[in-house]
C-alpha cells in the first residue's frame, strides 16, 4: 500500500495534502453533478421549509437550538447544515465546526475527549476581520444512527454543560436509533422525501446548465424511480447522460437500467407462476430470476405495490401476502439468502392465492 | 499450469464476450475521463471482476496490470492488530475488507482516508483520482458501510470507489444512493457454451457442441465454474466424446450424497453422521450459505406440495438465523433435524392411509 500512496505522483515540489483553493479549481472540471449542485446557501435547499425557516432566522441573528435532522437518504440533511454553517461563519468556518461522521472514530473516548475539548473552547462574537458572527460553535454528528448507545449517552452531559457556546446538530436516517435523552434535548426536523414537482424542477435546471438533451418522458421516469431521493435522481441523470453514445438522446430503457428498476414482466410472471401452484416451475423461475441479478429488495418493493393495487386478489389474500413480503424483505436486508427468501415468498403466495 | 479462466480473461471492454451493449455504455462512461462511484453487482461467476478490470484498463492503460501484493496491518481502537492483503497498481488498489470480519470498519476508515487524502497530481495528464475496488462489498458489516458514506462524498475529487457485490440488497440504501448501479446478469447457457468452445479453440482443444452445452448447463450459468470444469474434463479424458461426463466440484458431489443419506434414513444416528459431513464441508471452507442452498435439493424429494412449502419455510428461516449467529453448524443441523422430522411424519401418515 505504501507504494500505492507514494506513486500518487506527489512529487517533492508539490504541495502537501492540505487542499488549497487552486486545487479546487482544477478538480471542478470533473466534479460529479451531485457535488456541483449541492446547495451552497440555505436558500438553495429545495423543500424542507421548516428547517430552512429556522436557519434563516438564525442567519438574521436569532439563536440556534440544538438540531436533530432525520429522514431518508439524499434529502439534503448534510447539505443543509453545511451550507448554513458556511453562511454563518464565512471563512472561519473551519474553526467553528467539528464534523464527525460514521467514518470517524466515535466511541465513548472520542466523545469524552475530542468533542468535549472542542465544546469548551470559547467562541467570540466577532470574526478576526471585525465582522460579527454568532458566538457559538457547531458540532455536527452526521450519520449518528451508527453511534453506539454508550457513545450517545456520553454526549448527554457535554450537550448540557456546554450549551452556552456550543450547538449540536445530529443527523440520522432513523430517529429511532437515537436515544431518547438526546432527542429530547434537540429540536427535531423531519426531512421529507422530496416531492416529484421539486425534483423535476431541479433536474430541468441541471439539464439546462449542462446542456443535456432529455425528453419530458425521461425526466418523469427519473423522478418516479428516485422515490424522493434527489441525490439518486441526479446521479442517475448524469449516468444516463454519460452512458449513451454521443449525439443520441437518453431513452426510457436507459433510465430503467440505470435505476435498477425490475421490468414489469418479471413481476407479472412471478404472480402467474405462483397462481399455477407448481413447485418445480416456481423453483426454476426463481433460479432464472436470480441469474438476472435484480436487487430482491427492489423487486419486493415493486411487488408490494403491485399486490396492493391488484384487483383480482381479495383483501384477505393481500394481507397474508403483504405480511410475508415484509418478513422476507427484513430477512434479506439482514443478509439472508435472496434466493431462499424469494422461494419462500413464492410458496407463501402460491398458498395464499390457492384458496 | 495456469488456469484457463485466468489466462483467457478478456482485458478490454470491447473484447468482452457478453452484455456487449453494457460494455459499450461503460466505455462511453469512462471515455469522458470521469465516472461516479460504481456498485457492480451480479451472481458469482458472471464476470463482474473482469468487467471492472477492463474498465480500469480503459481508463489507465496497461499500467493497471502491473500488480503488487502487500500485507498491510491495521490497528483497531482496542489496539488489536489485523492484517489484510492489498493488491495494488500505480492507479488502483483492490481490497476485501470483510476478510478481517468485524474489524472491516477499521480498514475502511483508515484505508480510504489515507488514500483519499493523498492528492494525485499527474504530470502525464493521467486521471486526477485513484480507484479503490472493494470486493465482497455486500459482506461488509453495516458499521463499515456507514463509514463509507460521508467519505464517499467528501473525497470524491481524489478517489472513486468501485464496490463489487453479489447482491445489491445487502448494500445499505444510503450507499446505493451514492453509486451508479451496474447490474451484471449471469451469462446465458448459449453464451457460456460459446465461450467454452472458444477457450477450447485457443488451447487447441476441440469441444463437441453437445459437451459444451452440457458443461454450460451443469455450471448453473456460472462462467467460472464452466471453464474450470472444461479444464478438468480435458485432464480427465481427451479427445472429448460428446457423452463424456462433466466433472463437478467435489464438495457438490459430497453434499448431494449427504442429501441422499438424509432422505434414506431419518434417525438420531443418521443426524449424527450428517453432522460429521457438514463439519467436513465447513472446515474445507465451503460457505454455509452455499450449503443451505445445496441442501434445498431435499425439497425435490418431497412428494407433497404442502410438505415442500414447509421445508422451504424452515430453510429460509434458518438461513436468516445463520446470518445473524456465528456458529453455522447449529443452524445447518437444525435444518436437517427439522427436515427429518417433517419428512418422517409425512411418510408415516402416507403409509397409514394406504
Ligand atoms: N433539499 C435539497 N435541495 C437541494 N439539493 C438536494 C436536496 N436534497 C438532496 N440534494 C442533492 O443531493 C445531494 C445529497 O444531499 P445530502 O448529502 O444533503 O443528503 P443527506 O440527506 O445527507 O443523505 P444521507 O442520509 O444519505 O447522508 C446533494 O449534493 C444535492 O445535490
Ligand atoms: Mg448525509
Amino acid at each position: 500500500m505504501q507504494s500505492f500512496l507514494k506513486t500518487g505522483k506527489l512529487g517533492p515540489q508539490e504541495k502537501p495534502a492540505t487542499s488549497g483553493s487552486s486545487q479546487k479549481k482544477k478538480t471542478s472540471v470533473c466534479t460529479p453533478w451531485v457535488e456541483k449542485y449541492r446547495p451552497r446557501t440555505v436558500n438553495d435547499v429545495v423543500e424542507q421549509g421548516d428547517v430552512v425557516e429556522v436557519l434563516r432566522q438564525c442567519l438574521g441573528g436569532a439563536d440556534l437550538p440544538n438540531l436533530l435532522f432525520y429522514g431518508p437518504p439524499g434529502t439534503g440533511k448534510t447539505s443543509t447544515i453545511l451550507a448554513a454553517a458556511r453562511q454563518l461563519f464565512g471563512d472561519i468556518y473551519k474553526d467553528r465546526i467539528l464534523e464527525l461522521n460514521a467514518s470517524d472514530e466515535r466511541g465513548i473516548q472520542v466523545i469524552r475527549d475530542k468533542v468535549k475539548k472542542f465544546s469548551q473552547l470559547t467562541a467570540s462574537s466577532m470574526r478576526p476581520d471585525g465582522r460579527p458572527c454568532p458566538p457559538f460553535k457547531i458540532v455536527v454528528l452526521d450519520e449518528a444512527d451508527s453511534m453506539t448507545h454508550a457513545a450517545q449517552a456520553a454526549l448527554r452531559r457535554t450537550m448540557e454543560k456546554e450549551s452556552k457556546s456550543t450547538r449540536f446538530c445530529l443527523i440520522c436516517n432513523y430517529v429511532s436509533r437515537i436515544i431518547q435523552p438526546l432527542t429530547s434535548r434537540c429540536t427535531k426536523f423531519r426531512f421529507k422525501a422530496l416531492g416529484e414537482e421539486k425534483i423535476l424542477e431541479r433536474l430541468q435546471l441541471i439539464c439546462k446548465e449542462e446542456g443535456v438533451n432529455c425528453s419530458e418522458e425521461v425526466l418523469q421516469l427519473l423522478v418516479q424511480t428516485s422515490e424522493g431521493d434527489l441525490r439518486r435522481a441526479i446521479t442517475c441523470l448524469q449516468s444516463c447522460a454519460k452512458l449513451v453514445d454521443k449525439g443520441t438522446t437518453v431513452c426510457p430503457t436507459d433510465v430503467l437500467e440505470v435505476t435498477g428498476v425490475v421490468p414489469e414482466q418479471w413481476l407479472e410472471e412471478l404472480v402467474t407462476v405462483c397462481r399455477a401452484d407448481d413447485y418445480a416451475r416456481l423453483e426454476s423461475f426463481v433460479e432464472r430470476l436470480s441469474c438476472e441479478a435484480y436487487a430482491v429488495s427492489q423487486l419486493m418493493d415493486q411487488l408490494l405495490k403491485m399486490i396492493i393495487s391488484a384487483e383480482n386478489i381479495s383483501d384477505r389474500q393481500k394481507a397474508v401476502i403483504c405480511e410475508k413480503i415484509a418478513l422476507c424483505q427484513w430477512r434479506v436486508s439482514d443478509g439472508a439468502s435472496e434466493y431462499l427468501e424469494l422461494l419462500d415468498l413464492g410458496c407463501a403466495m402460491a398458498k395464499a392465492l390457492r384458496s | 499450469m495456469s488456469l484457463w479462466v485466468d489466462k483467457h480473461r478478456p482485458t478490454s471492454l470491447s473484447k468482452l464476450d457478453f452484455h456487449k451493449a453494457q460494455a459499450k455504455r461503460l466505455k462511453n462512461l469512462v471515455q469522458q475521463g470521469d465516472f461516479p462511484h460504481l456498485l457492480v453487482f451480479g451472481p458469482s461467476g458472471a464476470g463482474k471482476k473482469t468487467r471492472v478490470l477492463c474498465l480500469l484498463r480503459e481508463l489507465y492503460g496497461a499500467g493497471v496490470e502491473r500488480l503488487r501484493m502487500e500485507n498491510t496491518s491495521f490497528t483497531t481502537p482496542s489496539n488489536k492488530k489485523v492484517e489484510l492483503m492489498i493488491i495494488s497498481s500505480n492507479y488502483h488498489m483492490e481490497v476485501n475488507p470483510s476478510d478481517v470480519n468485524i474489524y472491516d470498519r477499521v480498514v475502511v476508515q483508515e484505508l480510504l482516508k489515507t488514500v483519499a487524502q493523498t492528492h494525485q497530481f499527474d504530470a502525464t495528464g493521467q486521471r486526477e483520482f485513484k480507484v479503490i475496488v472493494v470486493t465482497s462489498a455486500d459482506q461488509l458489516t453495516k458499521d463499515a458501510q456507514h463509514a463509507l458514506r460521508r467519505t464517499m462524498e467528501k473525497y470524491m475529487a481524489t478517489c472513486r470507489l468501485i464496490l463489487v457485490a453479489n447482491s445489491a440488497s445487502k448494500v445499505i440504501a444510503p450507499i446505493r444512493s451514492r453509486c451508479l448501479g451496474v447490474r451484471v446478469p449471469a451469462p446465458t447457457i448459449e453464451e457460456i457454451a460459446a465461450i467454452v468452445t472458444g477457450v477450447g479453440k485457443k488451447e487447441s482443444t476441440l469441444v463437441p457442441p453437445e459437451l459444451a452445452k452440457r458443461i454450460a448447463e451443469s455450471s448453473n450459468r456460472n462462467l467460472r465454474l464452466a471453464l474450470l470444469s472444461l479444464q478438468a474434463a480435458r485432464v480427465q479424458q481427451y479427445p472429448f466424446t460428446p457423452d463424456q461426463s462433466v466433472p463437478s466440484q467435489d464438495w457438490l458431489t459430497y453434499l448431494r450424497e449427504t442429501a441422499n443419506m438424509i432422505v434414506k434414513e431419518q434417525s438420531p444416528q443418521m443426524l449424527f453422521q450428517v453432522r460429521e459431513r457438514l463439519y467436513e464441508l465447513l472446515t474445507r471452507g465451503v460457505p454455509p450459505g452455499l450449503i443451505f442452498k445445496g441442501l434445498r435439493v431435499l425439497v425435490r424429494n418431497c412428494y407433497d406440495a404442502q410438505l415442500k412449502m414447509e421445508v422451504v419455510e424452515r430453510a429460509s428461516m434458518l438461513d436468516h438465523r445463520l446470518q445473524q449467529g456465528s456458529k453455522a453448524i447449529f443452524h445447518l443441523e437444525a435444518f436437517v433435524a427439522q427436515f427429518m422430522s417433517l419428512y418422517r411424519r409425512f411418510m408415516s401418515k402416507k403409509i397409514e392411509m394406504l
